[in-house]
């Protein structure tokens, strides 16, 4: 695929269709700008400020748009929230729908088709493909992305975090708990406790 | 249409792989073919729904062993050759023909944050008033097109509650199709798991799905 793929570029070059300085700008923006790291500040912003929440949820469009985050795979924004009775998931079962302004592009898994075949038809079994085992008492919701409206989990914020500021809360927050296949957790005591759980890494 | 990529609700195909600190690119290809295909977009010659459809046009075996980026390449010259901008024999060989005109790229690097930041929206406004409310119960219609759509077969004449209006967006439908865009509400739809799946499905859980009022009837 390499040489393929160069070999079209330089046809596209050649031809006009396409500015190489353009492309590279293209790539700088997803692997350097627009990442999960936008999504975390969002999800620490409505954990730390009730009104923020509020916006969020009544229209995360334009509450995201707030920290700057806009644009592409993002122009119709929706956040769920999750809460001890219900836990959200997203998936896109016809290909690959993903909140690229808050989250960026998707990570392999997401696009495979061992996800987008069984998060809709078996949510808690796909949940345990990734260490997350949900209690039976609470509701799994998923959103199946079938239209341009880009859905954006809201985590339930930790227990043990209260004492934290906005960006701490931020550099718990993991790509993973803001599509719904993990949960936020505070990092394992440096002593060794009960072990970090998976939503903690990066 | 009825394709493989039409995946929702299958088994087989495997466990979901988790990969620790993914990079956002595995391979260098990857983030060129990434950048090619959304700077081809600025041609304005296809659109979305038609750039889905394009992949989802790949022959069955094909989708399920190629890799994603694999897959918008192989998309993007078929919209390549079918709108006029390049031919097989052009993509084959890598040279452009004898003769062929030279032309002057629509996305340049100093655009290139702006037109991502400004996105592309495909709420419109119609005149007319929404068929369906929050809280109406409906019933998805048993089509089976053999061009895009974006009901999945899972979902199909299966009842369902309205939970929020999004308002008119772009018809995906007839917009694959070059058949304009016909605007018109979308709506986000509950589905309980049961009646999707059967007794064996979580008795709380529920699927969400957004889709348009042509595929709703009420219930």
């Amino acid at each position: 695929m390499a040489l393929r793929v160069k070999a079209l570029e330089s046809l596209l070059v050649e031809k006009g269709l396409v500015d190489p300085a353009a492309l590279d700008a293209v790539i700088d923006t997803y692997e350097n700008k627009v990442g999960p790291r936008n999504g975390a500040r969002v999800v620490a912003r409505a954990w730390s400020d009730p009104a923020y929440k509020a916006r969020l949820l009544d229209d995360a469009t334009a509450a995201i748009a707030e920290l700057g985050y806009i644009g592409r795979q993002g122009e119709h924004m929706v956040a769920v929230e999750n809460t001890p009775q219900v836990h959200n998931l997203v998936v896109c079962t016809l290909c690959s729908c993903y909140p690229w302004p808050v989250l960026g592009l998707p990570p392999v898994w997401y696009k495979s088709s061992p996800y987008r075949s069984r998060a809709v038809i078996d949510p808690r079994g796909v949940l345990r493909e990734f260490a997350l085992e949900l209690p039976a008492a609470v509701e799994i919701r998923v959103w199946d992305s079938t239209a341009e409206i880009r859905y954006l989990v809201l985590p339930q914020r930790p227990a043990g975090s209260e004492g934290m500021n906005e960006e701490q809360l931020a550099a718990l927050v993991t790509r993973d708990a803001m599509v719904g296949v993990a949960v936020v957790s505070l990092p394992a005591p440096a002593a060794g406790g009960a072990g970090a759980a998976r939503g903690v890494r990066p | 249409m009825n394709g493989v990529h039409d995946m929702g609700g299958m088994h087989g195909l495997g466990a979901v792989v988790h990969e620790a600190d993914e990079p956002v690119f595995h391979e260098r290809w990857e983030a060129r073919a990434l950048a090619i295909t959304l700077a081809m977009g600025w041609w304005n010659k296809w659109n979305i729904d038609a750039t889905r459809h394009a992949r989802e046009r790949i022959p069955g075996a094909e989708y399920l062993r190629m890799s994603y980026y694999e897959k918008w390449i192989a998309g993007l010259e078929e919209q390549m050759i079918a709108a006029g901008l390049v031919t097989r024999a052009e993509i084959d060989s890598g040279r452009a023909a004898p003769g062929a005109p030279h032309a002057t790229p629509p996305l340049t690097a100093a655009g290139v944050a702006a037109t991502l930041a400004r996105g592309n929206s495909t709420a419109r406004s119609v005149p007319q008033r929404p068929r369906f409310k929050p809280g109406d119960r409906v019933r998805t219609r048993n089509i089976n097109p053999a061009g895009h759509t974006r009901l999945p077969r899972y979902a199909r004449a299966r009842q369902g509650v309205v939970q929020r209006d999004h308002g008119a967006h772009v018809y995906p439908d007839s917009n694959a199709h070059f058949l304009g865009e016909q605007p018109q509400h979308l709506y986000s739809v509950r589905f309980e798991a049961r009646e999707l799946w059967g007794v064996n499905a979580g008795v709380r859980d529920g699927v969400c799905l957004d889709l348009w009022e042509a595929y709703l009837e009420p219930a």
